[in-house]
C-alpha cells in the first residue's frame, strides 16, 4: 500500500508579496487580480501525489494578515513541518523581510522544518529588483529551497510545493512528529472534542457510589 | 491607526479573545491590542523567561529546568468541563481545528487528612473509601433520582419541586450525610462554598448533570485540557478573529482612553496615535484596576481576591498514583474554611513543561490578610516543592454595563476551576454590545480540492 503523510505547512513573508495568491493557485488553480488582504480563507489542504505513488497532505497556514504588525502568535509555528517564505521579485526591501522571518522561524519553530524561499510575481519580471543569483546564494548559505514563482500565471507554483513534498518524508517521519502531533481532521491522538457522547445525559452515570 | 473600526478590543485574554473572534465571524471591523508582547493577558501561558521576568525580575530560570520552549506555565488553574459551553463553542466556530486536547487523568477530593479519586466507573464506585455501605446505596438512590428527572413527568420528582426546595432539603430527603454532602456540593456540583444549599435546587441538579455527563464522555475526569496549555485558547480565538478580518496588534501601551463631553467613548490613545472606533471592550486593566481613571471615573471595583500559588514538582502529586495531571478539591468544611482550596496540576504530558516536571497550582478566594497562609493545606499535599510562585489577584467587576458609554468592560478570572463563568461573561457582554443574544453559527470555510 502506497504511504500517506500530512504535514502542517505555514506562510510567511511581508503583505502583499502574494502569500495568499500563491496558495489558491496551488490550491484551487485561481488568481484573482484584485485580491483583498486574507480574509475568510481559514484552512486549506492540497495533496501532492509523489512519483513512488506516497502522498503528501498539506495543511495549509495563511498568516491571516497577523503578520501586519508582528503579532503571530506561537501556535502558528507550532509543529510546522515545512514554512514557505515568500517575497516579491519586484521589490529589493521584502526579500530582506524574508530574511527576517527566516531567522524568527529558526528562533520559533522546530528545528528540523523544511523551509523554501519563494520569489513570487515572475511574471513581472522586466521590473525585476531581486535576482536570482542573489536570492539563490542566500538560500544556499542558510539551507533553503529556493524557486521562483508566479501565482498569476501558475509558473512554478506546483513545483515549488512539490519539491517542499519530496524533501519532507525523509527527513520527518509522519509517525514521530508535528502532523501526526497535530493533524487536522485524523489521526488524533488526543480526545476528539466532535464526538457525540456516549450516552447523552443517558445510561452512562458514571458515579454510581 | 487612521482607519476607524467598528470595535477596539483591550487584551487579549480569552473573554476578550472570543468575543472579538465572534464579532469578526459578525461582520463587525475589530482592532484588537495588548499592551503585552505575547498573548493571553491574565489568561496567558507563560515560558519560563516570561515567567520569571513576572514574578522574579532579579532571577534567570535554572538551567536544570530544561529548555525555555518546552514551558506553557498557566497563570490561571482550569481545566475545560467536556460538556460545557466552551466545547461547544470551540466546535460550533470549529476553533478546535487549531487546538489538541488531552484528558484530565483523574479528579480527587481532600477528606479526613487523605485525597480519593471521584470514581469514575462503577467499580471505583464500589470501592471508593469515600463512602460506607449504606451510605452508597443512600447515594445511589440520590444518583438515580437525578438521572431519572424529567421537567414534564411529575411521577419522577419524588414530592421535590427543584425550582422551589432547596438543596439541603434534598440531601435530608436522602438521608445523605455532611460528608457525602461536601463530596456532592464540592467535588461534583464545583460549589465554592455552602452557600448553594440553602437556595432552589435546580442550579445545583443543572451541576452534578453537567459534571456526570461530562465525565461519561471521555472517561478518566470530566476534564480535557490543550496540549500546549491553556493559553493555546486566546490564540486560537484571535486567529478566528484575524481570518475574519480582525486587525492585532501586540506590545501596543494603551495611554488613555478618549472620551466625548458626556462620556461616550470616542477612540484610545497609543502614544502619538489615536484610533477611533464605536466601541471598547476591554479587561479591568485597562480601566484602571480599580482606580479612578483621567476623567475621574472609578470604572471597575474589586469584589474579592484570589491568591493562586504557581508550583514546580520533580515529582507527580503523592496519593494520585502517579497520574500525570490531576484536580484536588479541598471543601472548606475540611480545613475550617469557607472556600474551597483547589489544586490543578499538569505536566510534560500536555507539553506544558520538561519532562518529569509538574506544574501544580494551589488557589483558593481570599478570607484573610495571610492569603499564602490560607493554601498551606494544599500545599502540605505537593509533597516537596521545587519552586512556587504566589500572587494575589484582586477579581474586577464593572461598575456600569457600558449601554451608555459604549465602554464595555469584562470580569476578571473568577476562582472557579473550569471556564463556565468565562462563556457566562462572553454572553453577557455579546448581550450588551450587539443588543441581541449570542447565537452560535456554524462555520463553513474549508476549501480542500
Amino acid at each position: 500500500m502506497s504511504k500517506q503523510y500530512q504535514f502542517k505547512l505555514v506562510l510567511l513573508g511581508e503583505s502583499a508579496v502574494g502569500k495568499s495568491s500563491l496558495v489558491l493557485r496551488f490550491v484551487k488553480d485561481q488568481f484573482d487580480d484584485y485580491r483583498e488582504s486574507t480574509i475568510g480563507a481559514a484552512f486549506l489542504t492540497q495533496t501532492v501525489t509523489l512519483d513512488d505513488g506516497s502522498t503528501v497532505k498539506f495543511e495549509i497556514w495563511d498568516t491571516a494578515g497577523q503578520e501586519r504588525y508582528k503579532s503571530l502568535a506561537p501556535m502558528y509555528y507550532r509543529n510546522a513541518n515545512c514554512a514557505v517564505v515568500v517575497y516579491d521579485i519586484t521589490q529589493a526591501a521584502s526579500l530582506e523581510k524574508a530574511r527576517s522571518w527566516i531567522r524568527e522561524l529558526q528562533r520559533q519553530a522546530d528545528p528540523s522544518i523544511v523551509i523554501a524561499l519563494c520569489g513570487n510575481k515572475s511574471d513581472l519580471a522586466a521590473r525585476r529588483q531581486v535576482s536570482q543569483e542573489e536570492a539563490k546564494k542566500y538560500a544556499d548559505e542558510e539551507g533553503l529551497m529556493w524557486g521562483e514563482t508566479s501565482a498569476k500565471t501558475g509558473e512554478g507554483v506546483a513545483d515549488i510545493f512539490t519539491a517542499i513534498a519530496k524533501k519532507l518524508p525523509q527527513t520527518a517521519p509522519p509517525s514521530a512528529r508535528g502532523a501526526a502531533g497535530r493533524p487536522g481532521a485524523s489521526g488524533r491522538t488526543g480526545v476528539d472534542l466532535n464526538k457525540q457522547p456516549a450516552g447523552a445525559n443517558s445510561q452512562n452515570e458514571p458515579c454510581a457510589c | 491607526m487612521d482607519e476607524e473600526y467598528d470595535v477596539i478590543v483591550l487584551g487579549t485574554g480569552l473573554t476578550e479573545c472570543i468575543l472579538s473572534g465572534l464579532l469578526s465571524v459578525d461582520g463587525k471591523k475589530v482592532l484588537h491590542m495588548d499592551r503585552n508582547d505575547y498573548y493571553g493577558g491574565d489568561s496567558a501561558s507563560l515560558n519560563l523567561t516570561q515567567l520569571y521576568r513576572k514574578f522574579r525580575q532579579d532571577q534567570t530560570p535554572p538551567a536544570e529546568l530544561g529548555r525555555d520552549r518546552d514551558y506553557a506555565v498557566d497563570l490561571i488553574p482550569k481545566f475545560i468541563i467536556a460538556s460545557g459551553e466552551l466545547t461547544r463553542i470551540l466546535v460550533h466556530t470549529d476553533v478546535i481545528r487549531y487546538l489538541e486536547f488531552k484528558q484530565i487523568s483523574g479528579s480527587y477530593v481532600y477528606r479526613d487528612g487523605k485525597i480519593s479519586k471521584v470514581p469514575s466507573t462503577e467499580m471505583e464506585a464500589v470501592k471508593s473509601p469515600l463512602m460506607g455501605l449504606f451510605e452508597k446505596r443512600r447515594a445511589k438512590k440520590f444518583f438515580e433520582f437525578l438521572q431519572g428527572w424529567k421537567d414534564e413527568d411529575p411521577s419522577t420528582h419524588q414530592g421535590i419541586n427543584l425550582d422551589k426546595d432547596n438543596m439541603k432539603t434534598v440531601y435530608e430527603k436522602f438521608g445523605l450525610e455532611p460528608g457525602t454532602q461536601d463530596f456532592i456540593g464540592h467535588a461534583m456540583a464545583l460549589y465554592l462554598d455552602d452557600s448553594y444549599k440553602t437556595k432552589p435546587a435546580r442550579e445545583a441538579y443543572e451541576r452534578i448533570v453537567l459534571y456526570t455527563s461530562s465525565m461519561a464522555r471521555y472517561g478518566k475526569s470530566p476534564y480535557i485540557y490543550p496540549l500546549y496549555g491553556l493559553g493555546e485558547l486566546p490564540q486560537a480565538f484571535a486567529r478566528l478573529s484575524a481570518i475574519y478580518g480582525g486587525t492585532y496588534m501586540l506590545d501596543k501601551p494603551i495611554d488613555e482612553i478618549i472620551t466625548d463631553a458626556e462620556g461616550k467613548f470616542v477612540g484610545v490613545r497609543s502614544g502619538e496615535e489615536t484610533v477611533k472606533a464605536k466601541q471598547v471592550i476591554g479587561d479591568p486593566s485597562y480601566f484602571g484596576a480599580g482606580q479612578s481613571t483621567e476623567d475621574g471615573k472609578v470604572r471597575v471595583v474589586e469584589e474579592g481576591k484570589v491568591v493562586r500559588a504557581i508550583c514546580i514538582l520533580k515529582h507527580p502529586i503523592p496519593g494520585t498514583d502517579d497520574a500525570d495531571s490531576a484536580q484536588i478539591i479541598i471543601p472548606q468544611n475540611q480545613v475550617g474554611r469557607k472556600n474551597d482550596i483547589y489544586i490543578a496540576m499538569v505536566s510534560s504530558t500536555h507539553n506544558v513543561c520538561a519532562k518529569d516536571v509538574y506544574i501544580a497550582i494551589v488557589s483558593t478566594i481570599v478570607e484573610t490578610d495571610r492569603p499564602e497562609q490560607e493554601i498551606a493545606p494544599g500545599l502540605q499535599l505537593l509533597g516537596t516543592i521545587y519552586d512556587k510562585f504566589v500572587s494575589v489577584s484582586p477579581l474586577f467587576t464593572p461598575t456600569t454595563t457600558g449601554e451608555t458609554d459604549n465602554i464595555f468592560i469584562t470580569r476578571s478570572y473568577d476562582a472557579t476551576s473550569h471556564f463556565e463563568t468565562v462563556v457566562d461573561e462572553v454572553h453577557n457582554v455579546w448581550k450588551r454590545v450587539t443588543g441581541k443574544d449570542l447565537v452560535l453559527k456554524k462555520r463553513e470555510v474549508e476549501v480542500e480540492a
